[in-house]
């Protein structure tokens, strides 16, 4: 079976969520729509306090090339446009609409039924992707729309689905795929149209075989999509990674996955890449998991973009007694939640409560040259020599190292027998040598 | 005893020859420099804390003589003195420099700023700052694990035990600016010594509003404007919710030490007080403590 | 309310830690412990539990009364050093020599670099060598003390495998006249008990450890493997060139402490490369030059001096030898 060539490490699965089928999370009263959804600049709202919108009208236009619009997710009445804090505490701007009832966009096709013809051509799906705000929702919330549009002189040759949802407890992929498998096959073509190639791929770990199966079943109607089963290994969902053992190449170093000619997208962006085609749906729900050992309930949720994540808390039982971290994604790779009013995004996967004794870092003891973190860094990294860099500002030799490598997977802090944060600070490291990077004159 | 006589000798003549060879080498290889950056930089005070804006005194000593004036140049270290003995080596004239010393602009301490989450990762203000916004409600003041402290080249900074904030020690402090540039939340700031090394400061960097600002900490500067006020000197500007000292202008009357509702003004080194004036009193105290 | 965790991801770690790891090592260790107490009875059981408790107390103390810091002990990886010290000494040793030698183990090879994970030099080994060139006579006294189960090495001789070839070439005699006058030389001998070290006696129990050590992925196989190959394929040229003067790979490869070193002593984390292609340049050195000590130094057994000589150029080949990265410069 395949995987990815170098490093990775194995944290126990923890899918625990993954027979809660999906439910649709109650309307909040009152909505928090954030205008920072996606990698880029914020969108500049185009309501003003004391309009009227309805479920899926524009609040927001992209405001520039990475940037993408925003849509209201309930109708009712924007009550300001204000200042909220995200789940990190900073602040950020936000159109917040005071609900009543759902009454949604007419333009939207609300009907169960799914629509397979592609009427759209390749330009055409990219505008409408473009207009829906439909960003990746594998993590980075990257607009989709850009990546479908290879600059000049790149040309894609194949499209990789990434189900590979290595995140521990993580069951939102995994849900979309046994419940809308076609939809998911459909947004895949959709993409493969607007990229203009013939090959697809669907990279899923062997731990959902249950997936692998049901997509396997519409394998005559939809020939040119090839669902490829991978070892289970963490960081299988990493671009860079799920291009290496689906197809077998390697995206250079500070290049992008068009150098080798690859195109990813995730399960969920598939999905709304399907609604705003064929239902002309604009992204303002998503799939979010609720789990974690000391949760109350276990449940895969689909939520309307700005409700707030304490509502969700509230309405699965409350803060489990024995919770001492919040985090919004997986546990290797997502974002400790520091406020709990902050609303939901585009891009929110999980709401995960993990317990003290599963997550408070341990003492940290000195490093025993184990070569632990070199043996687990998928990208061939020496992680205790770019953590002993980054702390003693070390710039240079960093770059020399090759920090910008790292994708921050967190694999090296994982393996660390001594308790060593080597991610912590190489994070930091990185940020700063890319900075350095950045500001020297191009040749 | 012959075997020693030829021993002797041999490593004699291969010492002889290996020093024609280094001669040799030297002579060709030789760097012409300026000698008057040697003579500059004996007279650097050597700590390379590069608080010049230099690599190290080296490099220090190279820009000046390279320089058509020593205005730009200055050693924070050395201070005055120093720049008169380089002016003197050189040549040049150079103006007196009022002598400046770090402030730390926040008086948060883990009673009138309550923590609002518990910080789990890596002792780095750097790190916690790239990561969130902070462990306390406020968030523009300082995080406490000490990046000002292990900058310090000169050991004048030290994290209080009892209110998790750094103190200057103000006779080590040389201003050299390294705290104030590790400090990734603009806290440090480097302000005139004053008179009897007496100084009057915000202690504080919020610009939320009054309300918020205070609900996050019991020593925050709300923006009142009381204090802009009260200033017969125009020193004191309220800006985003935030009142700023100008330091060249402040005569030190403590008038607005008086006036501030919420005591983040701060002055230091004053004698204390009749006991009427209780609010000022205990602003001195904090950061001597 | 109460006050949630906030740090950056990843928010989980694995099972792993350095105590873990050492314990591994140390039921590794158990067969060739097993082994020697067999054969060497109180002896070998106070050789040990000297080495352990002697190395334990250094670390303790200076840790406690020098460094000021918390007891560093709990990492159990002083206790590694003990047993390895332990069955690195001659069977009949003093007790007292094996205090001496955790003196130096720990406190000059390890504590002064700064402790666990510092050092430059594998702690046991220090202490073994500097015992060799101190106590020379008690180092190479190799007879056998009484055991308490009754079992005994049939080998009469004094000398391990390695000291009486040695002799024997150096007083005129050829390699083949020494394996068919001796009987304690044939293979079978060598594979289980032979004279020697507590530790070097059963190859046997060394090679279970190894396949542990394996199992349980504390250590790669590249530097213990690419030792064994380098010092079959080099005593293999010399011996295919002079059967007379030098000995064959397979005896080259049991005897002496060479399964020991290169199991246990080689692949210590501290002391040995980062990346994989450094692990077996840093075997390769090994093996070269415990043969080139072998076949043509004074001493009958290279490779303690061999694993040291290669520690040095540790660091140097971390420097050098970077591991394969995954992704290509970009043009």
């Amino acid at each position: 079976m395949k995987t990815f060539s170098m490093g990775g490490v194995h944290p126990a699965d923890n899918k625990i969520s993954c027979d809660a089928a999906i439910e649709n999370f109650p309307i909040p009263q009152t909505a928090y729509i954030s205008m920072s959804q996606h990698l880029g600049a914020p969108a500049e709202p185009i309501v003003a306090v004391g309009d009227k919108v309805k479920v899926g009208q524009l609040i927001a236009n992209a405001s520039g090339f990475i940037s993408a619009p925003v849509h209201s997710s309930v109708s009712g009445t924007v009550k300001s446009i204000e200042t909220v804090k995200d789940i990190a505490g900073n602040p950020c701007k936000a159109v917040v609409i005071t609900v009543e009832g759902d009454e949604w966009s007419d333009t939207i096709d609300r009907s169960e039924d799914i629509v397979r013809e592609i009427k759209l051509d390749s330009k055409q799906i990219v505008e409408r992707i473009k207009e829906c705000g439909v960003v990746g929702l594998g993590g980075a919330t990257f607009p989709t729309c850009v990546k479908l549009s290879p600059p000049p002189g790149k040309k894609a040759e194949f499209l990789i689905i990434n189900g590979a949802e290595c995140e521990p407890y993580l069951t939102s992929d995994y849900r979309v795929l046994v419940e809308m498998p076609e939809q998911v096959l459909i947004g895949a073509s959709i993409m493969m149209k607007a990229l203009n190639v013939s090959k697809g791929f669907i990279g899923i770990e062997e731990n959902k075989p249950k997936a692998i199966e049901i997509l396997n079943g519409y394998a005559a109607q939809y020939p040119d999509i090839k669902v490829v089963p991978l070892k289970k290994k963490y960081p299988q969902g990493g671009e860079k990674q799920l291009i290496d053992a689906v197809v077998g190449r390697k995206v250079p170093s500070m290049g992008l996955p068009i150098d080798t000619g690859a195109v990813v997208q995730n399960v969920g962006t598939a999905l709304a890449v399907y609604e705003a085609v064929q239902k002309n749906k604009p992204l303002f729900e998503g799939i979010l998991t609720v789990t974690g050992e000391c949760s109350n309930q276990q449940k895969n949720f689909r939520h309307r973009v700005g409700t707030p994540i304490s509502a969700i808390i509230e309405a699965t039982g409350g803060m489990p007694e024995n919770a001492a971290k919040v985090i919004s994604g997986g546990p290797m790779m997502g974002k400790a939640v520091s406020n709990l009013d902050a609303p939901t995004l585009k891009g929110s996967s999980s709401v995960l409560f993990l317990t003290s004794e599963q997550t408070k870092r341990q003492e940290e003891y000195n490093c025993i040259r184990c070569a632990k973190c070199v043996n687990a860094c998928p990208m061939g990294l020496e992680p205790y020599l770019l953590s002993k860099l980054s702390r003693a500002q070390r710039w240079d030799d960093a770059e020399a190292n090759r920090i910008f490598d790292c994708i921050e997977c967190g694999c090296c802090s994982f393996t660390c027998p001594s308790y060593i944060p080597l991610l912590d600070s190489i994070r930091y490291g990185k940020g700063q040598v890319m900075k350095i990077m950045r500001s020297r004159p191009k040749k | 005893m012959s075997t020693i006589i030829i021993t002797v000798a041999s490593l004699s003549i291969l010492g002889l020859l290996l020093a024609v060879v280094l001669y040799a080498v030297a002579q060709k290889f030789k760097v012409e420099e300026d000698p008057r950056i040697d003579i500059v930089e004996s007279l650097m005070p050597g700590a390379n804390c590069g608080g010049c804006g230099q690599a190290g005194c080296r490099a220090f000593a190279e820009a000046c003589v390279k320089a058509s004036n020593l205005d730009s140049l200055y050693c924070p270290v050395g201070g005055n003195p120093v720049m008169q003995k380089v002016a003197g080596a050189l040549g040049f004239e150079v103006a007196e420099k009022a002598p400046m010393v770090a402030v730390v602009r926040c008086a948060g301490s883990c009673e009138k700023r309550p923590k609002t989450n518990t910080y789990d990762g890596i002792a780095s203000c750097a790190v916690m700052n790239s990561l969130y916004s902070g462990d306390t409600g406020c968030k523009y003041g300082c995080l406490g694990k000490g990046d000002c402290v292990s900058a310090c080249k000169f050991g004048a900074l030290s994290l209080d035990p009892q209110t998790g904030l750094p103190v200057v020690d103000e006779d080590k402090c040389t201003a050299c600016g390294a705290c104030v540039k590790a400090c990734p939340k603009g806290i440090i700031e480097l302000r005139k010594k004053g008179v009897k090394s007496r100084r009057i400061f915000v202690s504080c960097v919020n610009k939320d509003k009054g309300g918020v600002a205070r609900k996050a900490c019991s020593a925050a500067c709300i923006g009142c404007g009381k204090c802009a006020k009260v200033c017969q000197f125009d020193a004191i500007t309220v800006e985003n919710n935030l009142a700023y000292i100008d330091f060249e202008k402040c005569r030190l009357c403590t008038k607005c030490v008086a006036e501030c509702p919420t005591g983040a003004i701060h002055a230091v080194n004053f004698p204390p007080k009749p006991p009427k004036a209780e609010a000022p009193k205990v602003a001195a105290e904090t950061p001597a403590a | 309310m109460k006050q949630l965790l906030v740090s950056p991801s990843p928010h989980v770690h694995g099972k792993e830690n350095t105590r873990n790891l050492m314990r591994d090592v140390i039921i590794a260790l158990l067969p060739a412990v097993a082994v020697s107490i067999y054969y060497f009875g109180i002896s070998a059981i106070t050789l040990l539990l000297v080495g352990i408790v002697s190395c334990i107390l250094v670390e303790y103390l200076i840790q406690r009364f020098l460094f000021k810091g918390k007891s560093t002990i709990g990492d159990c990886s002083a206790v590694v050093t003990g047993i390895l010290l332990a069955l690195n000494l001659p069977p009949a040793a003093p007790w007292w020599i094996m205090v001496i030698g955790s003196i130096v183990a720990i406190g000059v090879a390890k504590m002064t670099f700064g402790g666990l994970g510092q050092n430059i030099f594998n702690p046991a080994l220090v202490g073994r060598v500097f015992l060799l060139v101190s106590f020379p006579v008690i180092m190479t006294d190799w007879t056998a003390p009484a055991s308490l189960f009754g079992a005994s090495l049939d080998a009469t001789s004094g000398a391990t495998p390695l000291a009486l070839v040695k002799e024997a070439l150096a007083n005129g005699e050829t390699v083949r006249e020494v394996f068919a006058n001796d009987p304690s030389l044939s293979y079978s001998q060598l594979l289980f008990a032979r004279i020697g070290s507590a530790g070097e006696i059963s190859a046997i129990a060394l090679l279970i450890g190894f396949v542990y050590l394996l199992a349980r992925k504390v250590i790669k196989p590249h530097i213990t493997l690419s030792i064994w190959g380098t010092v079959i394929v080099f005593s293999g040229i010399l011996w295919l060139c002079n059967p007379d003067q030098f000995t064959d790979p397979v005896f080259n490869l049991l005897t002496g402490g060479m399964l020991l070193g290169s199991i246990f002593m080689a692949t210590d984390y501290v002391t040995s490369p980062m990346s994989t292609k450094g692990m077996v340049i840093f075997g390769i050195g090994i093996g070269v030059i415990t043969i080139l000590i072998r076949e043509f130094g004074s001493y009958p057994e290279g490779i303690s001096f061999a694993i040291l000589i290669m520690n040095a150029v540790v660091p140097l080949i971390n420097m050098y030898v970077k591991p394969k990265r995954f992704a290509k410069e970009a043009k």
